[in-house]
């Protein structure tokens, strides 16, 4: 008989490095989202291209060839970085990009007579968009932030490639040790479930609480 | 004789090939009701986003309260505005528009408050107090704490004239500010607006397609067609003894189609 509790612990330290990697590697995609995708619909040319090129990188090449450079080519350049600090930012940096075009998209969607309106009533640039544009596009986001949330869980997984030891490492770990696959790809599969549905959950509760009032309808 | 607060001169204003201003100059008097009709796509709601500096000029000068609008000194000469000179020349002016425009994330007391507060930094409790004066005078104080999604077109739209409003602007500009609404709920808004020009000295633009209205409010009609003022005068003068062709005939298009006159 195998005595599985050792190895349940093993995978649930691995689940804390997921968890890890995916709140830390999130908050750098929302950074990075509305860095970029508010610098997409900049009035600046120059702002509007470096924008451009980050996303279209981040987008055309593969999270795996990302984290691969992040660990180990940077070093090359005088850059080292610890495996978790490298996946934060290889997910952060691959999500993010996807991230930026949805930001640029709802600040698109809320429309001219909006920032019309804006003008008339004397409001600067920034004003505008911080007090009208952003708490309407806000809501419009999140449905796919929490898509983009849920992928960024999914694609954590790539780390153990850098010998991070997260939730998929350690069931590899003890598949090995055990032999036996069923048990821990199920713990994981139910625990990774989860997970995405803790972030769906709140996600769902963001926007209930950021479309208070509005009842559906714009003005 | 006072010097006009609006000398429009000599403006063009084109999209594409098309010139939908077509040199048109005009000049408006401090205090003065002006009602700008005219057939569909003349360029009477174009003139007023001009005015808000809510487009571009293909060529020409505005002067509004003895300053350039689109233009500024510089280079020993004019240049063309920038954003912060704008912003100094938009203070003057306020603009009503045909679809409301507000914010639907904001009530309707923060819809009113929110430009005192951040363009002339007017503490909360000041703002307030002003927008309830202002709510009231619309008549609509008692919703000062719903959101815009839960009022009538009319009643957004009476929101919208206060939110003008409480910038305190010398000229206001109204473009066809009932055509969005029920027949019904039409009245209500121009009673407030009946109340603005008789209660206040502000200069106002208004283009609309209510002759009636149009008749009662302004000191001055401007007929507008294709681009170019056809016609002004005197509402009485206007509406009773047209001179020009087009006038006439745009006029008993209108009467046709059973618009009050
Ligand atoms: N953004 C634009 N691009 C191209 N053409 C435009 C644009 N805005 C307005 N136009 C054209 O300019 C002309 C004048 O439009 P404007 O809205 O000023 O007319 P109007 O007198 O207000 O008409 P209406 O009574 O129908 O409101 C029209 O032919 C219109 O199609
Ligand atoms: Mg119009």
């Amino acid at each position: 008989m195998i005595d599985w509790s050792g190895y349940i612990g093993l995978i649930l330290q691995g689940a804390l490095v997921t968890l890890q990697l995916t709140v830390l590697g999130s908050a750098l995609a929302v950074v990075m989202a509305f860095t970029a995708g508010l610098a997409r619909v900049s009035r600046f040319f120059a702002v509007r291209a470096l924008a451009t090129t980050y996303i279209e990188f981040f987008r055309g090449t593969s999270i795996f060839v990302q984290l691969f450079w992040v660990y180990f080519v940077l070093p090359f350049a005088g850059i080292t970085l610890t495996p978790l600090q490298a996946g934060v930012l290889a997910l952060g940096l691959n999500v993010g990009a996807y991230g930026a075009e949805v930001v640029r998209g709802a600040v698109k969607a809320i429309g001219r007579e909006q920032r019309e309106a804006c003008i008339a009533l004397n409001l600067t640039r920034y004003q505008s968009m911080r007090h009208i544009i952003l708490p309407q596009a806000l809501p419009l986001m999140l449905p796919t932030f929490c898509n983009n949330a849920i992928e960024l869980l999914k694609g954590t997984a790539v780390v153990s490639l850098i010998s991070l030891t997260d939730m998929t490492f350690q069931a590899q770990v003890v598949r090995a040790q055990t032999g036996n696959t069923l048990i821990p790809f199920t713990v994981i599969l139910v625990l990774y479930f989860l997970m995405s549905w803790v972030i769906s959950r709140s996600m769902r509760w963001l926007e209930r609480r950021m479309t208070r009032g509005l009842d559906g309808v714009r003005a | 004789m006072p010097d006009p607060i609006i000398r429009i001169d000599n403006i063009i204003k084109r999209y594409g090939p098309l010139t939908v201003l077509d040199g048109l100059s005009m000049q408006v008097m401090p205090g003065e009701k002006l009602a700008l009709i005219g057939p569909s796509g003349s360029g009477k709601t174009t003139i007023l986003r001009i005015l808000m500096t809510l487009e571009t000029i293909s060529g020409g000068h505005i002067e509004v309260d003895g300053a350039q609008l689109y233009h500024m000194p510089g280079n020993g000469g004019l240049v063309a505005a920038d954003e912060r000179y704008l912003q100094r020349m938009r203070a003057k002016i306020g603009m009503v528009f045909q679809h409301f425009n507000l914010f639907p994330h904001k009530c309707v007391l923060d819809n009113v408050t929110l430009a005192p507060m951040l363009t002339k930094g007017m503490a909360r409790p000041v703002a307030e107090k002003r927008a309830m004066e202002l709510l009231d005078m619309v008549g609509m104080a008692d919703k000062a704490k719903s959101m815009p999604a839960q009022l009538s077109g009319g009643q957004k739209q009476r929101v919208a004239i206060a939110r003008a409003l409480a910038l305190s602007p010398k000229i206001m500009l109204f473009d066809e500010v009932t055509s969005a609404l029920d027949p019904e709920l039409v009245e209500e808004v121009l009673n407030v607006m009946r109340k603005l020009a008789s209660e206040t000295d502000m200069t106002m633009l208004l283009v609309t397609h209510e002759m009636g209205f149009a008749h009662d409010f302004a000191d001055r009609i401007l007929f507008f067609d294709r681009g170019r003022i056809v016609e002004e005068g005197k509402p009485d003068d206007i509406f009773r003894h047209p001179k020009q062709e087009r006038t006439q005939v745009f006029l008993r298009k209108i009467i046709a189609a059973g618009h009050r006159v």
